[in-house]
C-alpha cells in the first residue's frame, strides 16, 4: 500500500504524464487484471474441487458411511476402520513427530553452537528433509520398518513412524519460526534474574512460542492425514474390515481407503469415494483453518 | 512475606549446592534436545542406505547403461525390460505441464499478493491459496480423473480426444496443487525487496506494472526462482495425482493426451503388487527411488542456496 502513495505523487510533473498516456495505463490495467486472474484461477479450482466432491458424494455422506465397514458392494461400505486407522497413525505422530521435532527445534534455535560444523549439517539436513518426496519415506519404510530390518509388516506402527519421519522437519521448521520469533530480550530478562538457560528457555520463551508450535503441529498433522504414497508401499492397501487394535495390528486409512474405491471401476464405489473425500476434506479443512485461526489471533508483535 | 524473610537466609547456602545440581539437570536436558535435532540425520542417513543398499544390488543385476539408456519399461514381465526412460518421458511431461501452469499462475499469484493486494485484501486471499497447498493429493487425483479428464474430453479441439488417463489432466491439475508454493516462495522474496527501490522508481514515474516487473521481479530474482525449483522438484516428487489420473503404463511420448507412468507413479504401484522382498521386481522400486531422489535433492539444493542468497543480499 505504501507505494501508491509515492506514485500517486508523480503525476503532477507535466513532463512525465506527457509520457505516461493511455497505452501506459491500459496496459497496467491489463497487468492489473492479469495478475488478479491468476490468483482467481486459483480460488476457482478450490471452489469447483469442492463442490465436485459435495455434488458427486452427497447421496452417500450419512452416519451409514462413517459406521460401515469396507464392503465390495459399493452402496455398503463405510470407512469407519479408514477413520480409526487414521486415528492411530495421528496418535502416533502426536507422541513421536512433535515432541522429537519441537525438542530439536528448542536445540537448533537456542542451545546450538550455529558456527559448529554438525549443526549447519543439521540445518542443511533439515531443509533438504522437507523437500524429500513424500514417496521416499515411503522406501525408508519399506526398508527398514515394513520388511528389511525390523519386518513388522503393515502395521500400524510401521505405518505411523513413517508418516512421523515425513512430518518431522514440517514440525521443526514451523517451532524454530516461532521460537525465532520470540525477542531475545524475554530470554536475556530471564538470565538477568538468574535463570538457567533451560529455565528461560522452558519458562519464558517457549510459552511464547506456544501458538506458533500448535500451529506447525496441527499443519503437519493434517498432512499426516492426508498422506497416502507412502502407505502404498508399506502394503496398506488391504480389504480391512475391523478397527485396528493396537500398534501391531492391520489397518486401512482414509486417504487409503479412497484411492482403492477411486481405482475400481464402478461407479457406485466413486461416489463412495466422493463421499470418504468430502470427509477428509473436512477433517483436513477444518484443522487449516484452526491453525490459520490460531496463527492470526495469538500472533504476538513485540 | 515475614516467612520467606526468615526462610531465605537459611535456603541460600542450598541454593548453591541447588546451582550444581542444576548444571548437570540442563547438561542433561540440553543433550537429549541435541538428541532429537540429531535424528534428522539418523533419518537421512537412513533414506540414503534404504535406496542405497538394494540397488547396488539391482546394478549388478542389470547394467546401468541398459537402465539409463533402455526403451522399453517391464521389470514385472516374464521377458523383463528394464529401460528407465520412458518412466523419465512421463515424469518429464507430467512436469512441463505442472509447470507451464504453475510457474506464470505462481508468480503473478505472488505479484498481486506483494504489489497490489490491499492489505485486508491480502489478509483472507492468502490463507485460502494456502489452503490448495493442505488438499490431499488423492483428492485432487480424483478431481482430475472425474472431473478435468471429462472436460477435456468433451471439449478436445484436436482429433481424438484423450484416454481416460492421460498426461494432460494429471499436469493440469498438478500445477494447480503447486502454484500455493510458488506464489508463498515468490511473494517471501517480493516482500525481502526494501521498499526503497519501489519509492525510487516511483518517483521516477514508473507505473506499477513497470515497477512490478523491472524492479521487483528483477530484485528478487533468485528467491522466484528457488520457488520456480522448489515447485519442479514437487512436481517430479508427486504420487497420488499421476498414479490415479495418468494411468499405468510406461509409455515412451511426449503426447499429452497419452497414458503414461511417471517414476513415482511406479514406485507406487510396484508397492501395490506387494513384490516379494529380494526379487528384482522389489529391486526396481529402490533403483526408481534413488533416481527420483537425486533428481529432487539436486533442485531442492540449488533452491535453499538461491533462497540463502537473497537473504543475504537484502537482511
Amino acid at each position: 500500500m505504501s507505494t501508491s502513495t509515492p506514485q500517486r505523487a508523480s503525476t503532477p510533473p507535466v513532463s512525465l504524464t506527457s509520457r505516461r498516456g493511455w497505452w501506459h495505463r491500459a496496459r497496467d490495467g491489463a497487468f492489473r487484471g492479469a495478475v488478479t486472474g491468476s490468483v482467481v484461477v486459483g480460488l476457482v479450482v478450490l471452489v469447483a474441487l469442492i463442490l465436485q466432491s459435495l455434488i458427486k458424494g452427497w447421496s452417500r455422506l450419512n452416519w451409514d458411511l462413517l459406521t460401515s465397514f469396507p464392503s465390495s458392494f459399493p452402496d455398503r461400505a463405510g470407512i469407519q476402520s479408514a477413520i480409526f486407522g487414521t486415528l492411530w497413525m495421528v496418535g502416533i505422530v502426536l507422541v513421536t513427530a512433535i515432541p522429537i521435532g519441537v525438542g530439536a527445534a528448542i536445540y537448533m534455535e537456542e542451545f546450538a553452537d550455529t558456527e559448529a560444523w554438525y549443526n549447519r549439517l543439521i540445518d542443511v539436513i533439515i531443509q533438504n528433509l522437507a523437500a524429500v518426496p513424500s514417496i521416499v519415506y515411503g522406501i525408508l519404510g519399506l526398508a527398514f520398518l515394513s520388511r528389511g530390518l525390523l519386518d513388522l509388516g503393515p502395521v500400524v506402527i510401521t505405518a505411523g513412524l513413517t508418516l512421523s519421519f515425513l512430518v518431522l522437519p514440517v514440525v521443526i521448521i514451523a517451532s524454530r519460526e516461532a521460537i525465532r520469533a520470540v525477542p531475545s530480550s524475554i530470554l536475556d530478562g530471564a538470565l538477568a534474574l538468574g535463570a538457567t538457560r533451560w529455565q528461560g528457555v522452558s519458562r519464558q520463551v517457549l510459552p511464547a512460542s506456544i501458538p506458533g508450535i500448535a500451529t506447525g503441529s496441527i499443519l503437519a498433522v493434517s498432512r499426516a492425514i492426508g498422506e497416502a504414497a507412502p502407505l502404498l508401499l508399506l502394503g496398506a492397501l488391504q480389504f480391512i474390515t475391523f478397527n485396528p487394535t493396537g500398534l501391531n495390528s492391520s489397518f486401512t486409512a482414509l486417504p487409503i481407503q479412497i484411492f482403492n474405491w477411486i481405482s475400481r471401476p464402478q461407479e457406485g464405489f466413486h461416489v463412495a469415494a466422493a463421499a470418504a473425500i468430502i470427509v477428509l476434506l473436512g477433517i483436513t479443512l477444518l484443522m487449516n483453518a484452526v491453525a490459520i485461526w490460531l496463527r492470526n489471533r495469538f500472533q504476538q508483535t513485540w | 512475606m515475614a516467612v520467606a524473610t526468615t526462610q531465605r537466609p537459611a535456603s541460600r547456602p542450598l541454593a548453591g549446592l541447588e546451582a550444581g545440581h542444576r548444571r548437570y539437570r540442563e547438561k542433561f536436558i540440553v543433550g537429549g534436545l541435541f538428541l532429537c535435532a540429531a535424528f534428522s540425520i539418523v533419518v537421512t542417513v537412513g533414506i540414503v542406505f534404504a535406496l542405497v543398499v538394494p540397488s547396488v544390488d539391482f546394478f549388478r543385476a542389470i547394467s546401468p547403461v541398459e537402465f539409463f539408456t533402455g526403451t522399453e519399461w517391464a521389470p514385472l514381465f516374464k521377458n523383463s525390460k528394464f529401460g528407465v526412460l520412458p518412466l523419465l518421458s512421463g515424469t518429464i511431461v507430467v512436469t512441463l505441464i505442472a509447470a507451464v501452469i504453475c510457474l506464470p499462475l505462481g508468480l503473478a499469484a505472488a505479484i498481486y499478493l506483494s504489489e497490489y493486494a490491499a492489505r485486508r485484501t491480502r489478509s483472507f486471499v492468502k490463507p485460502i491459496l494456502e489452503i490448495l497447498a493442505g488438499i490431499p493429493t488423492v483428492v485432487y487425483g480424483f478431481f482430475a480423473l472425474t472431473f478435468i479428464t471429462p472436460l477435456l474430453r468433451e471439449n478436445w479441439p484436436f482429433g481424438t480426444p484423450p484416454g481416460v488417463f492421460n498426461a494432460l489432466s494429471a499436469g493440469l491439475v498438478m500445477g494447480i496443487m503447486i502454484l500455493p508454493t510458488v506464489a508463498s516462495i515468490s511473494e517471501d522474496a517480493m516482500f525481502a525487496v526494501p521498499q526503497s527501490l519501489r519509492a525510487g522508481a516511483a518517483a521516477l514515474g514508473a507505473t506499477k506494472y513497470e515497477i512490478s516487473t523491472r524492479v521487483v521481479v528483477p530484485a528478487g530474482l533468485s528467491g522466484i526462482i528457488a520457488a520456480f525449483v522448489l515447485g519442479i522438484s514437487r512436481a517430479i516428487g508427486e504420487t497420488m495425482i499421476v498414479l490415479i489420473a495418468a494411468g499405468g503404463t510406461p509409455t515412451l511420448s511426449f503426447n499429452p493426451a497419452e497414458a503414461m507412468q511417471t517414476m513415482t507413479a511406479f514406485i507406487g504401484a510396484a508397492g501395490l503388487g506387494d513384490q516379494a522382498t529380494g526379487s528384482v521386481g522389489y529391486k526396481t522400486i529402490f533403483a526408481v527411488g534413488i533416481t527420483l531422489f537425486v533428481m529432487t535433492l539436486v533442485m531442492n539444493i540449488i533452491s535453499i542456496r538461491l533462497v540463502r542468497k537473497y537473504r543475504e543480499v537484502y537482511d
